[in-house]
């Protein structure tokens, strides 16, 4: 079997043990689920229907196998708050998420990779140091805060950035990256200060390797080592981090959204939360958490672009 | 042989010769100044209410909104409390979070972890099944998850956090216990008809308890940040209780009225993860004689 396909399957579990610690979590809460759902002033009749719309009155295996069978057909249930699918609900906010993420790990990679390399070409001098230090910092203060901070200082001292709110890139390009820049930095540089150490780290570690000795022996321009040999190498274990980093972010997002107003998973999962909307949190969950493993499953496949030594025959 | 001798001269130029070693420092600095952080806001929090000028929750309308300075050191919140006070009492939150956090994440997934590694075959197979369900989430879904299911609150906060806070504890225990297992002293101690119990935390446990004494320190600065996230979103610590993440949230609604409310709680959780984050990485180089520093 070629190694996607066999890659693939393996999201399968995965997506089946989220959805399993999703149900149990959701399910098994203490107290009356409907009671819960509906607030303590509800009518004994609308708890009925609740009841027996969602089939509570049921056992908990024969509703956890019919869940998984809508789940697989993919239907993730209607929420009460919306009076909506819930699959449409998280289909529409799925690009406001996918963007801020992507933008955020762009930020990522464009601060982390330069001043990664930077840093370990002149290791332990005061500019090396400097970074470290600056990585520190970056690591210690919080998405929020930062985004928080930005707003502050930027959206409302300048015209250029919206204070809140979003913009599909089918109806406004220009917009969309407007709406997207503060968010993305301010989840990015987090990251960057965990990525740049990795990145110093392993160039250093590459510079050291024989290869370098023997390329530079022969007369190679120092950019020409850097860029086509030690770079390619020491983006391997780069690259594994930054996709985990990805699943970092899906969860960043949650936080970050809400601080910018952006209408995306993360959001529609707190809105879930606030309104006790179970159904609306459990497909929110299964939909970052989906997105998380095929995120993952995406950086295994990027592995052979990067490393030619990774074979999947 | 110009174009040689200038090639040559370029690439020594873009390119150091040969990565300089490590310099060794007399003191550890990361050490130094993350347990600096880290007393200063265990004693902010123990000694609140004496170094507190005013009672956090007390509502002083008059005062409402008022700019940093005079007898409100870092100003007032918009219903007029003392935000200082609040951060002095929002230190406790976090230094009792971050700890109840990692002592429920670092029991349970270090016994978990000790089981798996050193009975190994199907209790192995079974626990890091149940570890990889944990970690196919990312840490902050987790954890709303689980606040979700429970319902926002301060124990909850920490009961959610410690949950996330597993998986990496169990991992590591288990490394280490699967290569401690096989070593002389731990066969050593079964011949002597010591049972597994013993064994393993006895003798196993002591043996690893260098990494996990680190990793304790990084899942502190992790605690001390999911607990501000939870609360800032909301689902963490409930008002009036001064948390650092809730005062953020509550500054929301009058950011350009009052940004001094959300600059300086934001500075409180910085130095809390800086301190935490710093005291590991030092502790880790003294815990590592490749690592150790001092005089040559």
């Amino acid at each position: 079997m070629p190694f996607v396909v066999r890659r693939l399957v393996t999201v399968v579990p995965t997506v089946l043990v989220v959805a399993t610690v999703t149900f149990v979590a959701l399910q098994v809460i203490p107290g009356d689920i409907a009671q819960i759902m509906l607030g303590i002033d509800a009518r004994p009749e609308d708890l009925a229907q609740l009841r027996r719309e969602f089939g509570l009155d049921r056992p908990l295996l024969v509703r956890y196998v019919e869940w998984l069978g809508h789940l697989a057909r993919g239907h993730l249930g209607t929420s009460i708050s919306y009076r909506e699918p819930v699959t449409k609900l998280v289909v529409e906010r799925l690009p406001v998420t996918l963007s801020v993420a992507s933008s955020a790990m762009l930020v990522a990679a464009g601060l982390a990779l330069p001043l990664g390399v930077i840093a370990a070409r002149r290791a332990w001098s005061p500019l090396d140091l400097g970074v470290l230090a600056g990585s520190q910092v970056g690591l210690a203060v919080p998405t929020f805060w930062m985004g928080i901070l930005l707003l502050l200082w930027l959206a409302a001292a300048t015209p250029i950035f919206p204070l809140q709110g979003y913009v599909a890139l089918s109806s406004h390009p220009l917009d969309w990256a407007r709406h997207l820049v503060l968010p993305a930095v301010a989840l990015g540089t987090e990251r960057a200060a965990a990525l740049v150490r990795l990145v110093r780290a392993s160039v250093l570690d590459e510079l050291t390797r024989d290869y370098v000795r023997t390329a530079r022996g022969k007369g190679l321009l120092g950019s020409v080592i850097l860029r086509r040999h030690v770079l390619r190498n020491a983006l391997v274990p780069v690259l594994t981090v930054a996709g985990l980093q990805l699943g970092y972010l899906m969860g960043g997002t949650i936080v970050i959204e809400q601080v910018f107003g952006l209408p995306g998973l993360g959001r529609l999962l707190l809105q879930g939360i606030y309104a006790r909307d179970l159904v609306v949190v459990q497909g929110a969950v299964i939909m970052i958490a989906v997105m998380f493993a095929l995120l993952n499953l995406a950086v295994d496949l990027l592995y052979a672009v990067i490393d030619p030594r990774i074979s999947y025959d | 042989m110009t174009l040689t001798t200038r090639r040559t001269w370029r690439a020594t130029r873009t390119l150091a010769p040969v990565p300089v070693p490590r310099p060794r420092r007399r003191y550890n600095l990361p050490l130094l100044v993350g347990g600096t952080l880290v007393v200063v806001i265990a004693v902010a929090g123990v000694l609140a209410p004496v170094l507190s000028p005013w009672d956090p929750t007390a509502i002083d309308p008059v005062n409402r909104l008022k700019a940093p300075g005079g007898g409100h050191p870092l100003g007032t919140d918009r219903l007029g409390r003392d935000v200082l006070s609040r951060i002095l009492f929002g230190s406790r939150i976090a230094v009792v979070v971050g700890a109840v956090a990692v002592a429920i994440g670092a029991g349970t997934g270090v016994t978990v972890g000790l089981v798996s590694g050193y009975r190994a075959g199907r209790v192995d197979a079974f626990l890091m099944r149940v570890v990889d369900g944990l970690m196919a989430f990312p840490a902050l879904l987790l954890a709303i998850l689980v606040v979700a299911a429970l319902g926002p609150g301060h124990v909850q906060t920490m009961t959610a956090i410690g949950i996330v806070l597993i998986p990496t504890f169990a991992r590591l225990a288990r490394a280490q216990a699967l290569a401690a297992r096989n070593q002389e002293f731990v066969i050593a101690a079964r011949a002597l008809g010591a049972s597994d119990v013993v064994v393993v935390f006895r003798h196993v446990l002591p043996n690893i308890a260098g990494p996990l004494l680190v990793q304790s320190t990084v899942a502190f600065s992790g605690a001390v940040l999911a607990e501000a996230s939870l609360s800032y979103l909301g689902l963490g610590t409930q008002p009036p209780t001064p948390s650092w993440g809730g005062m953020l949230q509550e500054a929301r609604d009058v950011l350009f009225v009052g940004p001094w409310l959300a600059i300086y709680p934001g500075i409180a959780i910085a130095a809390a993860v800086l301190g935490w984050n710093l005291f590991g990485d030092g502790l880790r180089d003294l815990l590592d004689p490749r690592m150790r520093r001092g005089p040559r």
